[in-house]
């Protein structure tokens, strides 16, 4: 269907870009990949007078080294992200993650600050964003700051990304070493995650010392399986060490029920999934 | 046929039977035609409907002047501005003579009857415009209660229709007993309660959406003496037909094209509101115009399919043999009686008994008026839900005998030696072999050491259990003879027409009356009049589709354009030769008698003497020397009514994975040995076993289309009505044993509809199996994960889904101004 006609600027600088926001404020809408956006326009759900494309901006593409951490500009496109072989050795989970996300054709287009942007709590890269300890740098009129993941994903499609600001890039810190394992469970492969499971552990000698586990579409926001964590840090790797952990997964979770599966039927997902992804992660 | 057979080896290869790449596709995948959608003509207005987001309601008012005020904006009309004109969307199938059938208004101007019916046309310069005036276009409505759930609405609880008193439409019955074909259903039940088995289960068939890739669309010229409509249908002729009949505009003065058209499934087998209002407002405003919808809009309103609770109960003596079968269906026709609407139950209702001889048997079935989107053909059409619930019964058989459900379906089946065979429906099949089929299916399938692996995995435990399901099905299509249908009340015939023109040049146009919209006829339709005329494949163009070329058919639709089409072509091709055949003898100045045909030539016998047709042809265009009272034409043209309906059958076997502590399954193998009779192109063939096989499967384990308690639509788009990819399907593998048909002088049978039918059974039975030791006998379609996790873990089929859709494309953050379109009574306009 064709969207409402709206009108379109395409500055190549962030400070363009902010002052076009904040001279359209609310009639406003920015667009990266159009993914997500385009659907929403085309459905007629959502008419805003302006569209503010991030295209041109190169500031905002690539991905580089920066120390502790990698950094991946917002308008990186997924599949440059899934075959970046900094991303592959620093921070495995999120290679992983974008490999099952949507198609080909959806990866070429859509964005990593685009996907983490809409926030949508079934989007694969929110809950591997989270358990790797993602930073978000956030441009804004009066200047940039800097969001941790606990912070980032407010509810359903709502992020700490102001109406006025624009989301920049996202610092990753390092893991290297960790293994990795992103355990989506769908009915077709082009689907949305029912449940998906991210999970990236760090094994010395037979002993986990650290878990960090991410649950998709476990509730409005993507969120950590703490108490799996905790039951995993320190404890010598075992199959039964794994499963009696996992079985906490849906530990404080709030699922969403829908033509997927209900509320009681994510909740078991989550377990099975989180054993299978940590048993992954550890090379099982 | 004979023809080609003699001719000699070194000459040009036989055509029939050979894998030829299909000629219409490479304008059809280069998009280098005309699609509906495509077509522009000078002037041309364009439609947008505004649409009710109310499952049921009164209309209380219509504003339409901020529409009409909105930039280029010509008209915009409601039904209270049009009278006769607009005429009604018929039925043309009462399976009873007391049906209730509701006034199907394209545009109704006092009440709604299911989310996404047309209140209000707008008619713009651009079809952006056209949009944007839709949304302002202000409906109030008052809500009535609305008749969603199928056996509710069977109850009468809430009428769909007030004024109707009743929401069940007809009910349609066939009972051996009283129609002489076999036993009393009633004692032989009575009999296995007391000394057999009665297996009694309750199937439900979901609703499916078509979904064909080419959206519908539909362009009306009414400029000239005949008023043209392009339409993206399966049916021009039928959609002439009903527009005369219902418009009062008389049928010389209609012409209806349908142009290359992408796909339909039964899903343009219809006569839509949009293609009737498109039609009153081009006449009314004198301009062409033009209607597409899009694809929230086809899901929403195209016709669905399928929608059936089957209670069923089966009779068997204690080894097995079966001694009746009673089948009580509801079918939901959603809010009104579509074209054949009431009727696609009934051509299930002779297939029910399949391959098996049933001694007694008894069909009835309630169709009911629910307001919901309205239901019709969809591809197989009352035979995949009829083998769907043969096929899954005879596995539980199999289970409570304890024995393979192999063994139980040959201890039933007709032998190979007993055709023809008239089954306790009624029907004639007249060829067939399921041991050759089954064997060969068998062989292809590895079924011995699966059932090893199988019986390995139970013993282990193994959280990944396999399960084998078999499909040994038939099915009725080539519809149909006339006067079967006119016993069944059905309002027209079932015969094809075609006509061959041999032009000046030597090349041949071949017009079928049968109309493809993506199934290769151009491509078999050649092969057939190649070899059985002599002429090149590439000489032969074959014309569809318009009723101006093609001026009588009845259609595509119910495998029927080979078997019928092509036994018309043939005696077209045939007439062509006996016409020739004087003119050559007069050309060759040899007796009638000496001449004989072969290779596309007369030779005179004994002699090199001899003149090909395209010479003929062209001494007839010159018509310089002829004999006397010999008109100068060769061309031909034939209608042809079958004498029977056509039986292919095919052993499909199955192999799942259920991983038991998800739900999910996942296909091992899949093979099939179809009986299709002879084949024309085994290319064609195997295009239309795998998309059949992928579609069945689909009805299994994807599809569905959900509604929530209020009557809207959650299943709406592709986020939520599951459709398979390549990425989802696994590499199958395709047979064929061949009993040719014994009613068509090429022996075939048709294929359209035959993956679809079979494929669904096998799967279902496959999961079934692979969790059936851990007390499960049945999971309801489509068989999610949740589902066949909740079977494993509880009581109960797990067969509620919960009536959410996933908000993907939530409006959220800035400029959310819009609201969802179901959500405000204000806003009508369909997305
Ligand atoms: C068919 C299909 C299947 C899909 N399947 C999946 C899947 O399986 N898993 C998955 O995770 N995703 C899936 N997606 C979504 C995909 O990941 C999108 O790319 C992503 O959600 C949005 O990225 P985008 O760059 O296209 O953003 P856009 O659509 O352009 O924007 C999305 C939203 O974010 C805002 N936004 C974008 N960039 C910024 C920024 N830099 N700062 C502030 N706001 C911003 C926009 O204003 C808009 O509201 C699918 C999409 C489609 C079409």
């Amino acid at each position: 269907m064709i969207p409402a006609a709206f009108d379109y600027v395409a500055p190549t600088t962030v400070e363009d870009a902010l002052a076009a926001l904040a001279q359209y404020g609310d009639e406003a809408k920015i667009i990266a990949g159009g993914q997500s956006l385009l659907p929403v326009l085309r459905m007629r759900l959502n008419a805003p007078e302006w569209i503010i494309d991030l295209g041109k901006i190169e500031s905002l593409r690539g991905i580089r080294d920066d120390g502790d951490a990698i950094v991946i500009g917002a308008m990186t496109p997924h599949s440059v992200v899934g075959s970046d072989p900094l991303v592959a050795e620093h921070a495995g989970l999120i290679s992983k993650a974008v490999e099952h996300l949507a198609d080909a054709q959806v990866r070429h287009r859509g964005t990593f600050g685009g996907a983490l942007a809409h926030a949508d709590p079934a989007g694969d890269l929110g809950a591997p964003a989270l358990a790797l300890g993602a930073q978000f740098v956030i441009a804004g009129s009066g200047g940039t700051r800097t969001v941790a993941a606990d912070d980032f994903f407010v509810d359903l499609f709502e992020t700490a990304i102001g109406e006025d600001e624009i989301l920049t890039e996202v610092r990753i810190p390092k893991h290297t070493g960790w293994g990795a394992c992103y355990e989506k469970f769908v009915r077709v492969a082009h689907q949305w995650p029912i449940v998906a499971v991210a999970a990236t552990v760090k094994v010395d000698g037979g002993t986990i010392s650290e878990a960090r586990i991410g649950l998709t579409n476990m509730g409005s926001t993507p969120i950590r399986a703490r108490a799996v964590e905790e039951a995993l840090a320190g404890q010598s790797l075992s199959e039964d060490v794994v499963r009696a952990a996992a079985a906490k997964a849906a530990d404080g979770a709030n699922p969403p029920s829908d033509l997927n599966g209900d509320a009681d039927y994510r909740r078991h997902l989550a377990t099975v999934l989180t054993r299978r992804a940590v048993v992954a992660a550890t090379g099982g | 046929m004979t023809a080609t057979q003699e001719r000699p080896a070194d000459e040009v290869e036989r055509e029939i039977g050979r894998d030829r790449r299909r000629k219409e596709d490479q304008r059809l995948i280069t998009g280098r035609t005309r699609w509906t959608d495509n077509i522009t003509l000078p002037g041309m207005l364009h439609l947008a409907m505004v649409r009710s987001p109310f499952a049921h309601a009164t209309i209380t008012s219509i504003d339409t002047t901020a529409a009409k005020a909105s930039t280029n904006v010509v008209a915009v009309l409601t039904g209270a501005d049009f009278g006769d004109e607009l005429g009604v969307c018929i039925n043309a199938w009462a399976i009873t003579t007391d049906q209730v059938t509701p006034t199907h208004s394209p545009m109704p101007s006092d009440r709604v009857s299911f989310a996404g019916e047309i209140v209000a046309v707008v008619v713009a310069r651009t079809a952006a415009e056209a949009r944007d005036a839709a949304e302002l276009v202000d409906v109030e409505y008052d809500e009535l209660p609305a008749a969603l759930d199928l056996k509710k609405a069977a109850a009468d609880e809430v009428l769909a229709h007030p004024d109707l008193g009743t929401n069940k439409s007809a009910l349609w019955v066939f009972d051996s007993g009283e129609a002489g074909t076999g036993g009393n259903v009633e004692e032989a039940i009575a009999k296995a309660r007391t000394d057999g088995i009665v297996i009694e289960r309750e199937y439900r068939q979901q609703r499916l959406i078509p979904a064909f890739m080419e959206p519908r669309s539909v362009v009306v010229d009414p400029t000239g003496e005949q008023n043209t409509m392009w339409s993206a249908t399966q049916i021009p002729h039928i959609v002439r037909f009903a527009l005369a009949a219902t418009t009062g505009v008389p049928e010389s003065k209609i012409r209806v094209v349908a142009p290359d058209v992408g796909g339909g499934f039964g899903g343009k087998l219809q006569v839509t509101p949009e293609e009737w209002i498109a039609w009153a407002v081009g006449r009314r405003l004198g301009k062409p115009v033009k209607y597409t919808e899009t694809r929230s809009e086809s899901l929403l309103s195209a016709h669905h399919g399928r929608d059936q609770w089957q209670k069923l109960t089966l009779a068997a003596e204690k080894d097995g043999s079966v001694t009746g079968f009673k089948v009580e269906l509801l079918a939901d026709l959603g809010a009104y009686v579509a074209i054949v609407g009431g009727g696609v139950p009934v051509l299930g209702a002779f297939m029910f008994n399949s391959i098996y001889k049933f001694p007694a048997y008894h069909f009835a079935c309630q169709t009911v008026l629910t307001n919901k989107t309205w239901t019709d053909a969809y591809r197989g059409a009352g035979r995949p839900e009829a083998t769907y619930a043969i096929e899954r019964i005879m596995d539980e058989l199999a289970a409570e005998v304890g024995v393979d459900p192999l063994v139980i379906r040959e201890k039933n089946w007709i032998k190979h030696e007993e055709f023809p065979f008239t089954t306790v429906a009624g029907l004639e099949y007249d060829s067939g072999n399921y041991e050759a089929a089954t064997a060969r299916a068998k062989e292809m399938f590895g079924y011995d050491e699966l059932r090893a692996e199988q019986k390995q995995r139970r013993e282990s435990g193994d959280t990944v259990q396999l399960g084998l399901g078999i499909s040994t099905f038939t099915e009725m299509c080539g519809l149909a003879p006339s006067r079967v249908l006119g016993q069944l009340n059905y309002g027209a015939g079932g015969w094809e027409h075609a006509s061959v023109r041999m032009l000046a040049t030597g090349k041949v146009e071949v017009i079928t009356g049968a109309s493809a919209h993506g199934q290769g006829h151009e491509t078999a339709f050649s092969q057939i009049v190649a070899d059985r005329l002599g002429v090149a494949f590439e000489d032969v163009e074959v014309l569809h589709g318009d009723t101006q070329i093609s001026h009588k058919g009845l259609d595509t639709y119910g495998s029927r354009s080979l078997v019928v089409g092509g036994e018309a072509l043939v005696r077209a091709v045939d007439k062509v030769i006996e016409k020739a055949r004087p003119i050559a003898a007069h050309l060759l100045e040899a007796s009638v008698d000496d001449l004989e045909y072969s290779g596309g030539r007369f030779s005179v016998k004994g002699t090199d003497q001899g003149l090909a047709i395209g010479e003929i042809a062209t001494a007839v265009f010159t018509a310089h020397n002829l004999p006397d009272d010999v008109e100068p034409s060769i061309d031909a043209e034939a209608t042809y009514d079958p004498v029977n309906f056509n039986y292919p059958h095919g052993t499909h076997l199955c192999a799942m994975e259920v991983d038991t502590e998800t739900g999910a399954v996942k296909m091992r193998k899949y093979v099939c040995c179809d009986d299709i009779g002879n084949i024309i192109n085994p290319l064609i063939v195997a295009g239309q076993v795998h998309g059949g096989l992928v579609q069945g499967i689909a009805q299994a384990l994807w599809e569905e289309a959900v509604y929530d308690d209020a009557g809207t639509l959650v299943s709406g788009s592709f986020v939520d009505y599951l459709l398979p990819t390549a990425a989802d399907t696994i590499s199958f593998e395709v047979d064929h044993t061949t009993s040719p048909s014994t009613t068509n002088t090429l022996g075939t049978k048709g294929v359209g509809e035959a993956g679809t039918i079979a494929s669904t059974p096998a799967v279902v039975n496959a999961v079934v199996d692979a969790v059936r030791h851990l007390g499960v006998n049945d999971i309801q379609m489509p068989c999610t994960p949740e589902r066949v996790w909740k079977a494993i873990n509880g009581p109960g089929s797990g067969g509620a889904t919960e009536g959410a859709a996933m908000p993907h494309f939530e409006s959220g953050g800035a400029a959310g101004n819009q609201e969802q379109p179901g959500q405000s009574s204000t806003e009508g306009a369909g997305s």
